[in-house]
């Protein structure tokens, strides 16, 4: 099975390929099916891959396709390394692409561009995966840049809208700060060891490096700066809620499920270089631990259903990279795949409304949905509920349990990094009720056009399963120890052990994290469902309001940035507008405009005057040739 | 060759010269042109040969015998050319040919 690794990427990209090239011929049927399929069977041959690599339990897979280029003793090759980490990845990037593919068929069936949106996204599945696959640096950096463009290309893709392309070109030329970064990060690494192969970096790091060389450290905050442009973290994170301007299932695919946790990605594969340099590992957590409180503010005031989940993904993130940035290395990943799965499962549930209420996006004017929607609000229900981290029976439970846990237990925690992530798991749970209580209760305000077909619920039941059941495989030590999935990243990624005062302690502190959870649907649903006019009357007050803009603009990080770089640069380019420095050469070339008029009137045509011409230049050479 | 003889002959050429270069300046009939070429050619000739007696070497006449084929050759094109403007502008004014003014 091992050998046929390199058809994981290559599938998505040949029907990207044939869909480029042929997709505006082909039948709509065709197309979903080219579509849809070539991501189907990847996922096919990765399940069967997992499979086989769970009972054979290799430390990892690797096949080398072709040598890219060998310049000056850096040769790096198109090859694939696919370990625990890579394979978790790849999975969810193939399973879950499937799922909203197939979706998408139906989502996107009324659209003129269709062929194109199927080609955008299986170049994007087809970079994802060689993003997460690859065996150095220089490749994953390839894929980098391809999910950056095809985020790019699927935010404006309704392009015809002036603000999507807006959106578009914002993701792109925020992210590319981050990339930058990287790419510099990447540039030191390789000027330090040679090479940009992951494994002999890792392998190599510790020995040229001891912990806390200002190098490390300055790699780690370089790749730091690279995953927080991708991943959508502070400072970086004002691209994401715009990039909701893309259809739906690009939101669910790009926007939540993969291509914003290639940041965590990035951290985890890198997570010798962060061992080495605890500064930076402690930036990443704290860079976590803010964001998540910060999107969590703004994911409370928000009005449309998008951006309510825009900055929850966010927010989650930011739980990512607490964990990671913590040292519970394992923890991290695991509630990245639990979060693609809710996170996926209710931006499809929120597609869904969308389509049947003719893209209208606001809660304000949505409400009692759940009798017309049953199927939706069913599993949108299981998705929030995960997402609220629901105690015992959702996943999102003991994925984000077990990141608090750490955060406090482990070595590297503290009682602060804690506290706000339990801050932030309170907020999550009362915007997740919110957006439950005002799209699904309440009366009826806008009619519900046409229910959603099986292609829509489908996908939406598989998820809503996977989103409740997934989260057994790693349950917590005094529950029933189940180990499966840290069991499996054991050889990849380094464990951690809690302190030991605080274990023995250990329920109490689920207990306070239940309690939490549980709370804030408390209070989503005193607000919204039972007493409307007791927010009201908070609301009101000119405090709570200011507040509430300020929430409502991102913590004013749009204005920010616009008065600090956009509004200087504008002012720069309009002063440059009549091309100062091109003058120069505009001048150059006017100089030469002139001689040529004025020498072209010496071409007189008059025969007489060229010979008088001769005459005059002869006596004059023979003069001065007889003075000098 | 005494001095005062070499100097007519010089300067003769250099009148010949002279007139050659005035007309090819103030005529404007393309054939007169072409003649007042000849008679500069034939001034220039003149030199060599006075310089090549002065000095008892045969490289004077040599030059002027080049100077001569040159002459032939610069005719028969010249000629040529001078047809075709007849031909062209059934005129032989030197002016009326400045299509290629600037």
């Amino acid at each position: 099975m091992e050998n046929y690794i390199w058809l994981i990427p290559a599938l998505p990209f040949l029907g990207s390929l044939l869909l480029i090239l042929f997709g505006t011929r082909l039948s709509r049927t065709a197309v979903a099916i080219l579509g849809v399929g070539s991501v189907g069977i990847s996922a096919l041959i990765t399940i069967l891959l997992g499979l086989q690599f769970l009972s054979e339990k290799p430390a990892f897979y690797h096949q080398e396709v072709w040598q890219w280029f060998s310049v000056a003793g850096f040769n790096p090759s198109i090859a694939f390394h696919l370990d625990a980490l890579s394979t978790v990845f790849i999975f969810v990037i193939t399973f879950v692409g499937f799922l909203i593919h197939l979706y998408s068929t139906a989502y996107m069936a009324d659209d003129s561009d269709f062929p194109r949106f199927f080609a955008c996204m299986n170049l994007f599945v087809g970079s994802m995966l060689k993003l997460v696959m690859a065996d150095n640096l220089l490749l994953l950096y390839l894929g980098w840049e391809g999910v950056g463009l095809c985020s790019y290309l699927l935010i404006g893709f309704w392009y015809k809208e002036p603000a999507n392309g807006y959106a578009a070109r914002k993701a792109f030329i925020i992210t590319r700060v981050g990339d930058t970064a990287m790419a510099i990060g990447l540039f030191i690494l390789f000027q330090t060891f040679g090479t940009l192969n992951i494994q002999t970096i890792l392998t190599e790091a510790p020995e040229v490096w001891s912990v806390g060389t200002q190098m490390a450290v300055l790699v780690g905050l370089l790749l730091l700066g690279g995953a927080v442009g991708k991943s959508g973290q502070l400072p970086l994170q004002t691209w994401l809620p715009d990039a909701m301007a893309g259809p739906t299932p690009v939101s669910a695919l790009i926007h939540a499920a993969t291509m914003v946790t290639a940041g965590v990605y990035l951290i985890a594969r890198m997570y010798v270089i962060f061992d080495l340099a605890p500064v930076a590992q402690l930036a990443v957590a704290i860079v976590g631990a803010v964001t998540l409180l910060l999107a969590g503010f703004s994911a409370l005031t928000q009005y449309d259903l998008k951006r309510v989940l825009a900055y929850s993904t966010i927010s989650q993130i930011g739980y990512m990279f607490l964990a990671l940035g913590v040292g519970a290395w394992s923890a991290g990943i695991f509630h990245f795949m639990i979060h693609a799965f809710f996170k996926a499962l209710l931006f499809l549930c929120a597609g869904a409304i969308i389509l049947a209420l003719h893209h209208e996006q606001d809660m304000r004017k949505m409400g009692g949905l759940r009798k017309r929607m049953p199927v939706v609000f069913w599993t949108f229900l299981i998705g929030a509920a995960s997402l609220a981290a629901l105690p015992v029976i959702t996943s999102g439970f003991y994925s984000k349990d077990q990141i608090l846990w750490y955060t406090l237990a482990g070595p590297q925690g503290s009682i602060w990094l804690y506290m706000a992530g339990l801050a932030g798991a309170f907020i999550t749970s009362v915007y997740t009720f919110r957006m439950v209580f005002m799209t699904f209760y309440g009366e009826e305000k806008t009619h519900v056009a046409h229910p959603p077909g099986k292609v829509i619920t489908i996908p939406l039941v598989i998820l809503a399963i996977l989103s409740l059941v997934s989260g057994f495989i790693e349950l917590p030590h005094n529950f029933a120890h189940v180990a499966l999935f840290s069991g499996l990243m054991a050889p990849v990624l380094p464990g951690i052990t809690a302190n030991e005062l605080l274990a023995a302690n250990e329920w109490m502190f689920q207990l306070i994290a239940a309690v939490i959870s549980l709370g804030g649907v408390f209070v989503a649903y005193l607000f919204y469902q039972k007493s409307p006019a007791l927010l009201a009357s908070i609301e009101n007050s000119s405090f709570a309001m200011a507040l509430h803009r300020f929430w409502f603009s991102g913590w004013g990080f749009d204005a920010l940035y616009d008065n600090l770089f956009v509004r200087p640069y504008v002012f720069l380019a309009n002063l440059n507008k009549r091309d100062i420095i091109d003058s120069f050469y505009t001048g150059l070339a006017q100089m030469a405009e002139g001689f040529h008029v004025m020498f072209s009137q010496t071409q007189s045509g008059v025969l007489r005057n060229y010979v008088a011409g001769i005459v005059v230049g002869a006596i004059m050479i023979l003069t001065i040739s007889l003075l000098l | 060759m005494n001095v005062s003889t070499m100097e007519a002959a010089l300067l003769l050429a250099g009148v010949l010269f002279m007139l050659g270069l005035i007309s090819v300046l103030i005529r404007r009939n393309v054939i007169f042109m072409l003649i007042s070429v000849e008679i500069m050619l034939n001034a220039a000739g003149l030199a060599f040969i006075v310089a090549g007696s002065k000095w008892v070497q045969p490289d004077g006449q040599v030059m002027f015998i080049f100077i001569l084929t040159m002459a032939a050759a610069e005719v028969s094109v010249g000629l040529a050319l001078i047809l075709q403007i007849y031909h062209q502008l059934k005129t032989l004014d030197s002016d009326a040919a400045s299509f290629m003014k600037g």
